[in-house]
């Protein structure tokens, strides 16, 4: 059963992968240094499909994709916000790490915890409850589909998003 | 019609575009620097298409300059073989690459730029729409000259009356930042409008511009005026203002009564009036970065400096953001004023910043920065505090070897 690992608010990139160990495109490294600094034991004790649940604002500061990236190589199954910061959300789906935005999730749930997570409806089921998390945008939902922006537009090409406004 | 993120949007597609719109929209240029380039080219060979157009894609060599360690010059090597293969010839050692964008005349009015760095909403300052994306974002734009965007809606900042001594636009974005919270403008465009700003230089705009990512903001944008023509030294600069704009939100702050601000760490919101924090001992001073290392900045410290000697039990450490402001610095005799009078003068680009190269700080060490970021280990260890403030009170502070205020250096 994948497990919680809990943070607070404000969880910057460079808290997620500082910048003196990001100089590097290699996913093992990266994943071996996420959150070095801020939780040393982490990288070690995440297991495949392993849950972030954090608090507000999560991702905030410089654009490193090394940060989902780092999170990702780390086996983490998807992170869960009260908040995201623009540019880590949007960098997350390009890559295929699953974001959901919640709020009522975090103060009923601890480090540790067993949690079960549809990364597609954004439902969650921890502690015998259910919670809703906001399900991504229609872009965002194209690019889950396809697994990475850039295979989305390897097989559809922008058409697949030019579309969607057309339909507004 | 619309804000003034709405008029470029509707300008670029020829249609009337509103917030809440999902477009893809033609870019003007891509950039990407030596930290967020490899992953943009790794990703860009993946898609195994050509480059949209070699003259669009601007690489700048800034964060790691120059290369500190063989897995630096590993990457460097990488990217400058992307840039001989593809034929790209906009590749830039020469200063942080958003000053290097404005410089180099890429910003522009109306314009659409991308960046792979967060802090590429500086160019808003001069009417451009500029948003920070991360490398994979930059890499499918490398290929296609396009992006998608969800058109964001807008808060408009009236900043009014005129900046008392010692205040400065770093002092205005603090305070805005302050009351909105570190995410106040998250997915959401700022326009900085009302007089102080019409009686700012474009040097102060890009301060304001620049900050606009650090409470959240997609874009932070400057209406155009006389001073954005007579900066790009050009008698035409297209018209673009707000047309009957719906804000999402109306801030207004009167910059009369503000005195200097002070983000604390270990947050940008955590911002205090100057006189709360005087008097905290300092192992570093910073003065550059993309936020406070423009020529102005380095007259405002170099003035401080004139004739007085730097506290020697404090690392004072000034970065010239770009090659033009060194040169130009250095005409000035600011440089030999900043050396006599006891500080470290580095090479143009990010300098101590982001932590990776060198000024990196110790556990237990307090910095006093002109930067934008105090997040824990963002300059060096976790254990190290990083205050933020604009370049007056970093040269009172250099002088004084603790947090200083520079209306009181005599
Ligand atoms: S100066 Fe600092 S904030 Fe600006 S681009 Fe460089 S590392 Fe980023």
């Amino acid at each position: 059963m994948a497990r919680i690992f809990k943070f607070a608010d404000g969880i910057s990139t460079d808290a997620i992968i500082p910048g003196r160990y990001n100089v590097t495109t290699d996913r093992a490294a990266l994943g071996k240094a996420c959150f070095v600094e801020a939780r040393p034991d982490f990288s070690g004790a995440a297991k495949p499909g392993d849950v972030i649940v954090a608090g507000r604002n999560f991702g905030c500061g410089s654009s490193r994709e090394h940060a989902p990236l780092a999170i990702q190589a780390a086996g983490i199954g998807a992170v869960i916000a009260r908040s995201f910061a623009r540019i880590f959300y949007r960098n997350a789906i390009n890559i295929g790490l699953p974001v959901i935005q919640c709020d009522q999730i975090y103060d009923s749930v601890s480090d540790g915890d067993p949690i079960e997570v549809d990364v597609r409806s954004g439902r969650i089921l921890t502690g015998g409850r259910s919670f809703g998390g906001a399900t991504p945008g229609q872009v965002a939902l194209a690019i889950m589909e396809a697994g990475t922006l850039i295979e989305l537009i390897k097989t559809r090409g922008w058409a697949a998003i030019e579309d969607m406004s057309a339909a507004r | 019609m619309g804000t003034l993120t709405e008029e470029i949007f509707s300008r670029r597609l020829g249609r009337r575009v509103q917030a809440g719109d999902v477009v893809v929209a033609a870019v003007d240029y891509a950039m990407a620097h030596d930290v967020t380039g490899p992953l943009a080219i790794e990703a860009f060979r993946t898609l195994n298409a050509p480059l949209w157009d070699p003259e669009r894609v601007i690489l700048v060599f800034d964060h790691i300059l120059p290369a500190n360690t063989v897995a630096a010059a590993g990457l460097h090597r990488m990217i400058r073989d992307f840039a001989d293969e593809f034929g790209v010839r906009n590749v830039f050692q020469e200063g942080i690459c958003h000053q290097v964008m404005v410089e180099r005349g890429f910003a522009r009015p109306g314009g659409i730029i991308v960046g792979a760095d967060s802090h590429s909403t500086t160019y808003g300052a001069l009417g451009c729409f500029s948003a920070g994306m991360g490398p994979t974002d930059i890499a499918v734009t490398f290929a296609t000259g396009k992006t998608w965007f969800r058109v964001p809606e807008t808060i408009r900042i009236e900043l009014r009356g005129g900046l008392p001594p010692g205040v400065l636009a770093k002092d205005l974005a603090l305070q805005v930042i302050r009351r909105l919270g570190a995410e106040g403008a998250n997915y959401l465009a700022v326009e900085w409008g009302g007089e102080a700003v019409a009686a700012m230089t474009i040097a102060q705009r890009l301060t304001l511009a620049n900050l606009t990512v650090d409470f959240g903001g997609k874009a932070g944008l400057c209406e155009p005026d006389e001073a954005t023509r007579a900066y790009l030294g050009e008698a035409e600069v297209s018209d673009l203002h707000p047309i009957r704009p719906a804000y999402r939100e109306l801030v207004e702050v009167d910059a009369q009564r503000l005195e200097p601000q002070v983000a604390c760490p270990p947050a940008i919101d955590n911002v205090q009036d100057l006189s709360a924090v005087e008097g905290i001992a300092l192992d570093e001073v910073f003065v550059g970065s993309c936020t406070n290392g423009r020529l102005e900045d380095l007259a405002i410290v170099a003035g401080y400096f004139q004739g007085r000697q730097v506290s020697p039990r404090t690392r004072t450490i000034v970065v010239p953001a770009s090659k033009e402001v060194y040169l130009q610095a250095l005409a000035a005799g600011y440089i030999q004023t900043f050396m006599e009078a006891g500080a470290i003068v580095m090479n143009a680009g990010c300098g101590p910043c982001l932590g990776r190269q060198h000024g990196v700080l110790g556990p237990g060490e307090r910095a006093l920065s002109t930067s934008n970021r105090n997040y824990a280990g963002r300059m060096g260890s976790p254990q190290a505090e990083i205050y933020l403030a604009n370049p007056a009170v970093a040269a009172a502070s250099a002088l004084a070897g603790a947090i200083a205020d520079p209306r009181r250096v005599a």
